[in-house]
């Protein structure tokens, strides 16, 4: 059992919604993510995205785009980013993802980045662009090291890619909250419900939502029909503009809203 | 050595766009629907005699087709070659080949009933090419063009603007072409409901690069058949030049059973030993971009590196899985010629043969000015003249007067 899939049951028992918290990893910096990720579970975060991040990120948005761009400059890569979650390991059992595009994990090697990200203290990862028929032989090799690959589902899929993505995801499900890159503004949020219904219909996994999530009202109403919510870009532009902040007044002003927001009692 | 089976390349791509270990799909969960889409209806429609002949009368009467095969009797002469054959897409209608896709994908985006086009461009060639398709149909038409070839190609975004296109400056990452396609993807999969994305290229998820290809194939096909009435059979050589690869595969593909031997030329841009070049196939590795897993230039921790060539068209890091298939398969030979080899192609072909060529084509041209001697007096060359080079004439005489 993975610590994604272990930090669900808890939530489930205690009957608690999951806030789940996006870093680029290497923005500001992978000392300044040590201290965050540290002040993050403090304040109560349950698990944590790492973005990998990539030259050309094309379903991300502007924010996540630059956060990308200021790491990649500062030499951020696969390595150094594995480096850090050792470093968080020292210390921390919150469950640890890796967000990454295929290509710096293909470059890296499949089969070794399988192996020393599980060593490192990784429990899971998302490819967003890589959908099931072309991740088989990718979850095969993850799953024999016991890492989770979270497949993404979005408003467009079918109910045929639904169940086929629902069975194949493992630690949980992503539901990308609407057709678009991260960090776009997010109005319409009504039909999330009916599909997070119907996902559930082919799988006993939780499935948390992301994507344009950027206020704690829309998380609290994404936190109700969902098992979790995923906050990325709001996190990662506050933290472009609040770079002075220590670690710890910064969650509490940025993200402490967040989580008590989904963990709001209905 | 033991004895492998020939390779069968007229059913390629697989159901999933796999060519052996390169193409499928990579793009993010939101688009797979409408790739499907694509894919159901492409396959349907070009069975369908309706569509076939549709799109040959647009072709044919909007377009230009055929386009002649022209013998180039003194560059043979240069060359040392028997016969020297320009398969004449300069031509075409908007001035390249990049027409023939158009054409096909705008009325596949009628039969979707989708209501707005989108693309990316590099050159402005492929923008320019879907501009016109968009304006023919009244369709609503959006191009993405990185911010620094929107400022080298002011002519081009001029002609897509008469044509009643909105043209969006890239500003992201290099500006260029790769930043294009990554914003053109980006818009697709927030507006993918009534929106098709025309990839210019035999490029991107499946099935782009097949579906590209197939509609480029006319040039290979009329190219095949008016060989024949030519020289009596299929030549000796084809060669064509190649970015993401459209006009090349175009060419190659109806020969793939033949016995022709076939060389793409890349772009090496300032050579392929230093790092500003575009040679995909000579210096790239595995990797995933832009929705196919291909050949790609990249850095060692597996970023996209910036490609550099004098012609934007081949300006690009990635390139067509079919090619890097067909190279891994040695059905196809992959080489570079710099931008100096290029201008000595746009001078020798102007001064030779009254054509003046786009950069891309040059390319070629320059190639097997610098490379003559491995060609036999008794040999056949047929090579893909694939734009003309009315769009470069001013950075070719600020190149010249360097």
């Amino acid at each position: 059992m993975t610590r994604i899939q272990k930090k669900f049951d808890e939530l489930r028992v205690k009957k608690e919604k999951a806030a789940i918290i996006f870093i680029t990893a290497g923005d500001p910096s992978l000392d300044k993510n040590l201290k965050l990720v540290h002040s993050f579970e403090k304040a109560g975060v349950d698990l944590i995205e790492l973005g990998v991040p990539f030259s050309d990120p094309l379903a991300d948005g502007p924010v996540i785009q630059e956060a990308s761009e200021r790491s990649l400059k500062r030499g951020t890569n696969l390595k150094k980013i594995l480096e850090l979650v050792k470093k968080i390991r020292r210390t921390s059992q919150i469950p640890l993802i890796l967000m990454s595009y295929l290509n710096p994990i293909l470059s890296y090697g499949v089969a070794s980045f399988a192996r020393d990200a599980k060593t490192a203290g990784v429990d899971g990862v998302i490819l967003p662009e890589v959908p099931v028929e072309e991740g088989r032989e990718l979850s095969s090799v993850l799953s024999r090291a016991k890492l989770d690959l979270i497949y993404l589902l979005a408003p467009t899929s079918t109910l045929e890619r639904k169940r086929n993505a629902a069975r194949a995801s493992r630690g949980f499900i992503y539901f990308v909250s609407m057709t678009g890159v991260t960090g776009a503004k997010n109005t319409v949020l009504q039909s999330v419900d009916a599909d997070v219904r119907s996902i559930k219909k082919f799988s006993t996994l939780p499935v948390c939502v992301g994507f344009g999530i950027s206020t704690p009202e829309q998380a609290r109403q994404m936190s109700r029909v969902s098992d979790g919510v995923i906050i990325g870009s709001a996190v990662v532009r506050a933290l472009k503009e609040h770079a002075g902040l220590s670690a710890d007044a910064f969650t509490k002003k940025f993200v402490t809203p967040f989580v008590k927001a989904v963990k709001a009692p209905r | 050595m033991p004895k492998k089976s020939k390779p069968n390349f007229s059913n390629l791509p697989d159901k999933e766009g796999h060519f052996g270990p390169y193409g499928g799909r990579y793009v993010p969960e939101t688009l797979m629907a409408a790739l499907t889409e694509l894919d159901k209806v492409y396959r349907v429609t070009k069975k369908d005699p309706k569509f076939k002949k549709e799109l040959n009368h647009y072709l044919r009467n909007f377009a230009g087709r055929p386009t002649p095969l022209t013998e180039a009797r003194r560059l043979a002469k240069i060359l040392g070659v028997k016969h020297f054959y320009l398969k004449r897409e300069d031509l075409m209608h908007t001035g390249s080949h990049k027409i023939n896709n158009t054409l096909g994908q705008v009325l596949l985006t009628i039969k979707m009933g989708k209501k707005r086009v989108i693309a990316e461009t590099g050159a402005g060639q492929h923008g320019v090419a879907t501009a016109t398709v968009c304006a023919l149909f009244g369709i609503q038409c959006e191009i993405y063009m990185g911010e620094e070839d929107v400022r080298r190609q002011a002519l081009n975004v001029f002609r897509m603007k008469l044509l009643g296109a909105k043209v969006n400056p890239v500003n992201s990452g290099s500006c260029t072409l790769k930043d294009a396609v990554n914003e053109a993807i980006r818009d697709w999969v927030t507006n993918v409901r009534d929106t098709h994305y025309i990839i210019g290229s035999v490029i991107g998820p499946h099935p782009y690069p097949g579906m590209v290809r197939d509609f480029q194939s006319v040039i290979g096909r009329e190219a095949r058949s008016q060989s024949k009435s030519a020289i009596g059979g299929d030549p000796d050589y084809l060669v064509a030049c190649v970015g993401g690869g459209s006009n090349s595969i175009g060419l190659f593909h109806p020969f793939l059973g033949s016995k022709s031997r076939m060389i793409g030329v890349e772009a090496a841009g300032l050579g392929v030993h230093t790092d500003k070049h575009a040679a995909t196939l000579s210096k790239g590795r595995i990797g995933v971009l832009h929705g196919s897993k291909s050949e790609i230039l990249q850095t060692p921790d597996g970023q996209i590196q910036l490609a550099h060539s004098i012609s934007a068209g081949l300006d690009y890091p990635g390139v067509g899985p079919e090619h890097a298939y067909l190279q891994s398969v040695h059905r196809a030979e992959y080489v570079a010629a710099t931008d100096k080899d290029a201008l000595l192609g746009v001078k020798i072909l102007s001064e030779n043969e009254g054509i003046i060529p786009a950069l891309e084509p040059a390319h070629a041209v320059g190639y097997l000015i610098r490379q003559k001697r491995r060609f036999k007096k008794t040999d056949t060359i047929l090579m893909c003249l694939s734009g003309r080079g009315d769009k470069d004439v001013q950075q070719i005489a600020q190149e010249m007067n360097r």
